[in-house]
């Protein structure tokens, strides 16, 4: 390896390469060539940095200058301004933690100072194509330790167990007992297996693409471990195929572990044999349900099973597995090499550790964040997230998906651990927080929650099946002005019973969603019901765009933006939207700047 | 439902049915074939109509109605062609939030199409997904493989307008 003078980090996530990263890669390359210095500077293609808002993202070290919303016509000037002259292009930094003057590392904003990254420690940081990089920051050594010393199964099992570490995928169950089950579990002919579940289905998160896509080797190497302390010689990744670049990367990381010698037969010469292979979901919701993933993975359609037995006992090919997923294994090897009693300081008493969230929606700094467990919602949103933009307010943040629930901002000071998010009716979850201000209607979220649910039901039990397509209706309806007042009454009844007889976590957990709304929002709900009245002027049948004919100039600039022309009028006159034509897109009123037009 | 039997017929090549073919036989006999092979089937036919359904089904000896059934359980296959474009809003909770509806309204408007279905020139097909995981770009509409981020209603014709 050449030993180079910089390096500069370009982030090719899935949000920057979708701004342009790849571009940058070139010209980066294109411009170091031209101003000779290809020798002293290289251009590292790493995992996402997690301020997906201000992407692109370029980091160059050794100063770790980091430079934001990087246009292909800025590379030529950070090349000849930073890497051949030395000097940091000022106007191209992030601002830092208290927005004067710019920053010049990402420790020092306020998006990164209350983070604390375990799951993402490499993501940003090392070229996640590079297994040599990977080992480079301490990749490998867990396992080289455990396999070279010999270190008793049971041992590895009661590490996992002393770090508190529970699953990231969203229930939460201790991963430590998990292994235990799996490795006590009693197998007809010895087989037993590995499963990871990257099948991140969650409308709204990304941590496990991202961590796929910046570090899949530390999933890798975990996956050998829990083979190692379970008895198991083979592991499958299920991971969903609209992620093509984690899906890559997983290929390229395999192959290069299996070249070293890190997978496959007699790993580190213990005798120890592990092998991977990658399985590609085809877009279904319901395959992150644990007995469905295996279903699917067998080839079938991902219907879930009955528990017990658990896939613990009774798994895929019918063979004891455990099944983690990506975040969960993600933690594994910085447990090993930090100890697990650094691993169970961070977080609260029943939650250790520190969960990674997709920060989405209504706020400033979209992105990615890793906190430690018990950080209060109120830093994530105001302090991380950096606020709802445009002097919009508040009004509810949602974690777990469509199996979760919304907080309202009365709540805001909840601390972010598994129990006193169930306690409010929301939960964990995998990990997306979607923030939502006054312009969002509650009734329309829960629709929109519910729409998914139907989608992607399985239709195996009457419950979800039959259930969710009612619930459904009586929203629609209600966001359609015929809502009557037992409507209510019905929604609830109709959750209780989905709740207590659906079949597998998808439909227990999907009146979710709706019941947290009804609790939090009941108000919201009572004005589309008796005033016939969306408040937040979302749902189409209750609301319509109006010119005011004293306040309009007729400039046309209405006209032209409306993409379905529903506007008319001659220049310098008022304006008419017709409202046959009108899709209610609010195109016009963001156009209007004489604040002519308005919702009612 | 829009994942019903085609009415376009049948074009595959001799060699598009060779390649397929040779997956089968790599895979026969493998625990779990069903879908990896459907998946390759789908990247060579671009679809996968009844006729490569009863390929697949004699090639791996498995009943039709199972091959039928895992086809349409899985948004991922599709049992119609494919537009030249293809367009597909993201409808996931962080789109949906920033008004994505507005912007999946927008383009059926344009195209004259609903999402499931194929312009009659078989240019542009429109789909609606959950989550391309481009979140922090919100909302987001793909074409091919080109990511449109930040969008607003208005966009969307112009944008369009760039596919000849």
């Amino acid at each position: 390896m050449s030993l180079v003078r910089s390096h500069i980090l370009v982030c090719t996530g899935t949000g920057c390469s979708s701004s342009n990263s790849p571009k940058i890669i070139a010209e980066f390359e294109k411009q170091l060539a031209a101003q000779g210095m290809d020798k002293e500077a290289k251009v590292v293609r790493t995992g996402c940095f997690g301020l997906c808002a201000l992407g692109p993202i370029v980091t160059i070290y050794p100063e770790g200058a980091c430079y934001t919303h990087v246009t292909v016509e800025d590379v030529e000037e950070i090349v000849s301004e930073h890497i051949v002259k030395g000097r940091i292009v000022q106007r191209l930094l992030n601002k830092n933690a208290d927005g004067e003057g710019p920053a010049t590392s990402l420790a020092e904003t306020s998006f990164y100072k209350h983070q604390f990254r375990i799951a993402l420690r490499n993501c940003g940081v090392i070229n996640p194509e590079s297994i040599d990089e990977y080992i480079g920051v301490g990749g490998y050594e867990a396992l080289g330790k455990i396999l070279t010393e010999r270190i008793p199964p049971q041992q590895v099992i009661d590490t996992v167990k002393a770090s508190g570490l529970r699953g990231r995928g969203g229930a939460g169950f201790s991963t430590g007992l998990k292994w235990q089950f799996t490795a006590d579990a009693e197998s007809p002919d010895g087989v037993k297996y590995v499963c990871c579940n990257a099948d991140e289905g969650d409308p709204g998160a990304f941590m496990d693409r991202s961590v796929l896509e910046g570090d899949p080797l530390s999933v890798i190497e975990a996956m050998t471990i829990a083979g190692y302390a379970v008895g198991a010689h083979q592991g499958y990744i299920y991971v969903r195929a609209e992620y093509p670049i984690a899906v890559k990367r997983l290929e390229t990381a395999i192959a290069q572990a299996k070249g070293y010698g890190l997978l496959g037969k007699n790993i580190f010469e213990s005798g120890f044999d592990f092998d991977l292979e990658l399985r590609l979901g085809a877009g279904a919701f319901v395959c992150g349900e644990e007995t469905a993933l295996m279903r699917s993975i067998e080839g079938h359609r991902g219907e879930p099973k009955t528990r017990p037995p658990f896939p613990a006992v009774k798994g895929l090919f019918d063979r004891p597995t455990l099944l983690n997923n990506v975040e969960t294994y993600a933690n594994i090897t910085w447990i090993f090499n930090n100890g697990p009693e650094k691993f169970a300081a961070i977080g609260t008493e029943q939650s250790k550790g520190t969960k990674v969230f997709a920060l989405g929606g209504k706020i400033t700094n979209t992105g990615l964040v890793e906190i430690p467990m018990g950080t209060t919602l109120r830093t994530v949103v105001e302090e991380i997230g950096g606020g709802v933009p445009g002097g919009k307010k508040f009004k509810a943040a949602q974690t777990g998906g469509p199996s979760g629930g919304c907080i309202p901002a009365s709540l805001i000071d909840t601390p972010i651990d598994y129990e006193s998010l169930s306690a409010i009716g929301s939960m964990m979850g995998s990990g997306g927080l979607i923030v939502m201000d006054q312009d969002n209607c509650m009734v329309d979220i829960a629709k929109f929650f519910l729409e998914f649910i139907v989608d992607e039901s399985c239709g195996k039990c009457s419950p979800c099946r039959i259930g969710t397509k009612r619930l459904l209706g009586l929203l629609t309806k209600i966001t359609e002005g015929d809502g009557e007042p037992e409507d209510l009454d019905t929604i609830e009844e109709l959750c209780n019973h989905i709740k207590q007889s659906a079949l597998c976590g998808l439909g227990q957990t999907a009146p979710n969603p709706v019941l947290s709304t009804l609790k939090h929002f009941r108000a919201e709900y009572e004005a589309h019901v008796y005033e016939k009245r969306c408040p937040a002027g979302v749902c189409k049948a209750l609301i319509q765009y109006v010119v005011d004919p004293t306040k309009c100039k007729g400039c046309t600039r209405c006209a032209q933006g409306c993409p379905t022309g529903a506007i008319s009028g001659a220049v310098r006159a008022p304006h008419i939207i017709n409202q046959s034509k009108c899709i209610k897109c609010g195109a016009c009123m963001d156009h209007c700047r004489f604040d002519a037009i308005s919702k009612q | 439902m829009p994942n019903c039997k085609t009415v376009v017929p049948y074009r595959g090549t001799p060699e598009q049915e060779e390649r397929l073919r040779q997956v089968i036989a790599q895979h026969k006999g493998q625990p779990g074939a069903t879908m990896p092979v459907l998946q390759a089937a789908q990247e060579i036919f671009g679809y996968l109509p009844e006729e490569v359904q009863i390929m697949v089904a004699q090639g791996l000896d498995i009943p039709l109605s199972e091959v039928y059934g895992v086809a349409s359980f899985y948004a991922q296959f599709t049992l119609n062609p494919k537009g030249r474009y293809q367009i597909s809003i993201c409808l996931g909770t962080a789109c949906y939030v920033k008004g994505a509806a507005a912007i999946l309204t927008a383009v059926e408007q344009k195209l004259g199409i609903a999402p499931g279905s194929i312009t009659p020139d078989g240019k542009f097909s429109l789909d609606s997904c959950r989550c391309v995981g481009a979140c922090g770009l919100a909302p987001v509409m793909m074409v091919n493989n080109d990511v449109y981020g930040r969008l607003t209603p208005d966009q969307v014709g112009p944008i369009l307008d760039m596919y000849k």
